[in-house]
């Protein structure tokens, strides 16, 4: 096996981390203003519930972690409160991964809905109510809403993604 | 019996998905969890040794940022340079005409301020303000409908502090509200938390600007119940907080339907460099 092909069969098994990490790092929140109203995607939150969810091996809790303390630095919030939330997201895709035997996309759809609603009250509790930071609740709803939309396009280009690491993968099983 | 058996099996699920490490994770999600919420009520510490170490690990993050940032950056900013080039013709016929406008305004402005001078010195006036700065590159812009911010390459080893006055041009865009070691983060007047004490000219009126989250228009606040404010106005820094030195253009008057908007100066979207204000 030559140098290159190691190097890219390396550069396939850590891709999820590096897609991770170039989110939080180049601005996880991508945001469009439709009729002065803005759609705030917020990509980490897909690629954590589907990587968590589809193959959480390749996925260290620890660079989670990382990942969330570099996020809050880049957005300025409190340190901690991103990892907070991407840890629960793995919390609740780890439940669903012990309950659900057959894995479809409209029901990883409805249960993306469910854990970022329930990270994104989690996320307002602790902004509003402990650090007391004013956030706009309409905002925050509508890029969960955003994100939400979004989370099948995504899904589909990171279960392509998966495809390519798992053949990989087998080839060098083989 | 039934509901005994749900209940040990979401007991044993709990304890599962807390505490079991999974092929190649070497911290269990409990121990994570329980880290991050120790490193959140650390927020609380504002100064000492514990500050000392925020303020380092987020220059660090942030420099590693703009270095991850930079292909990203490389795209739009080709993207914006095709876009200008489209423009040019249209862009050349307006400073042509604006030009010529501006040779009489500068003539109009030195008389001006040679007589502004003239009168301090008479009432004996004195210069509360530093008029030192640095100009510093942009690292990162951070856009969000609730955080509107740039970080910057220049800390509090560089003299810079809470509240110092950053202008791009000669516009106001904003102040400091976060000065780690080697950087900095800038509010801008356009965040939902920005409020700045201002003055419109003409009539000196006094009042708030206030951030909308929008990067072209902001709101005033506070204003007498029978001013006179017309649109085209000028809009300056008042200075009557003491931090932000007063008559940096900030914008212009817009009445849209009736309501009173500030149309900023600065393009907030093009900002690569700024003048940071700071004392030695």
């Amino acid at each position: 096996m030559s140098i290159i092909n190691k190097t890219y069969s390396k550069f396939l098994t850590i891709s999820p981390v590096v897609i991770l990490f170039i989110s939080t790092l180049s601005n996880s929140k991508y945001n469009f203003t439709y009729d002065e109203n803005y759609l705030s995607f917020n990509i980490s939150y897909v690629i954590v519930f589907f990587w968590s969810l589809k193959r959480p091996e390749y996925f260290g809790y620890g660079f989670i972690f990382l990942a969330g303390i570099l996020n809050d630095v880049i957005q300025n919030n409190p340190l901690g409160i991103s990892s907070v939330e991407y840890l629960l997201i793995c919390v609740l895709t780890a439940f669903v991964r012990r309950r659900i035997i057959l894995q479809n996309l409209i029901y990883d759809w409805v249960f993306f809905l469910i854990s970022i609603l329930i990270v994104g009250s989690i996320n307002y509790i602790i902004l509003v109510y402990i650090f007391k930071i004013p956030i706009v609740y309409n905002g925050l709803l509508l890029g969960l809403f955003a994100t939400f939309l979004i989370y099948p396009i995504l899904a589909k280009i990171l279960s392509w993604i998966d495809n390519i690491v798992q053949a990989n993968i087998n080839d060098k099983k083989n | 019996m039934s509901r005994e058996m749900g209940r040990d099996d979401f007991v044993i699920s709990a304890r599962s998905v807390f505490l079991k490490k999974g092929n190649r994770q070497k911290f269990s999600l409990l121990t994570l969890i329980i880290i991050s919420i120790v490193i959140l009520s650390l927020e609380y510490f504002k100064s000492g040794p514990i500050n000392q170490i925020r303020m380092i690990t987020k220059d660090i993050i942030i420099k590693s940022s703009y270095v991850a940032s930079v292909p990203f950056k490389s795209i739009s900013k080709t993207y914006s340079t095709a876009i200008d080039h489209f423009n040019m013709y249209d862009e050349y016929e307006k400073l042509k005409k604006a030009e010529i406008k501006k040779k009489n305004l500068i003539l109009e402005n030195n008389f001006f301020k040679e007589e502004n001078q003239r009168l301090k010195k008479l009432i004996d006036e004195k210069n509360l303000y530093n008029n030192e700065f640095y100009i510093t590159k942009v690292l990162l812009d951070q856009k969000s409908p609730y955080l509107r911010s740039l970080l910057i390459n220049k800390g509090f080893k560089h003299g810079i502090k809470l509240g110092a006055a950053v202008r791009s041009e000669s516009y106001f865009i904003g102040k400091i509200v976060d000065s780690n070691y080697l950087t900095s983060r800038i509010l801008l007047i356009s965040d939902l938390n920005s409020k700045i004490p201002i003055i419109i000219e003409p009539g000196s009126i006094s009042a708030i600007l206030s951030g909308t989250g929008n990067n072209e228009l902001g709101e005033i606040e506070y204003l007498p119940e029978n001013n006179n404010i017309k649109e085209g106005g000028i809009v300056y820094t008042s200075g009557s907080d003491g931090v932000i030195s007063s008559g940096i253009p900030i914008g212009k008057i817009l009445l849209d339907n009736n309501l009173i908007k500030v149309d900023y100066f600065a393009d907030f979207t093009q900002i690569n460099f700024v003048k940071v204000y700071y004392k030695k």
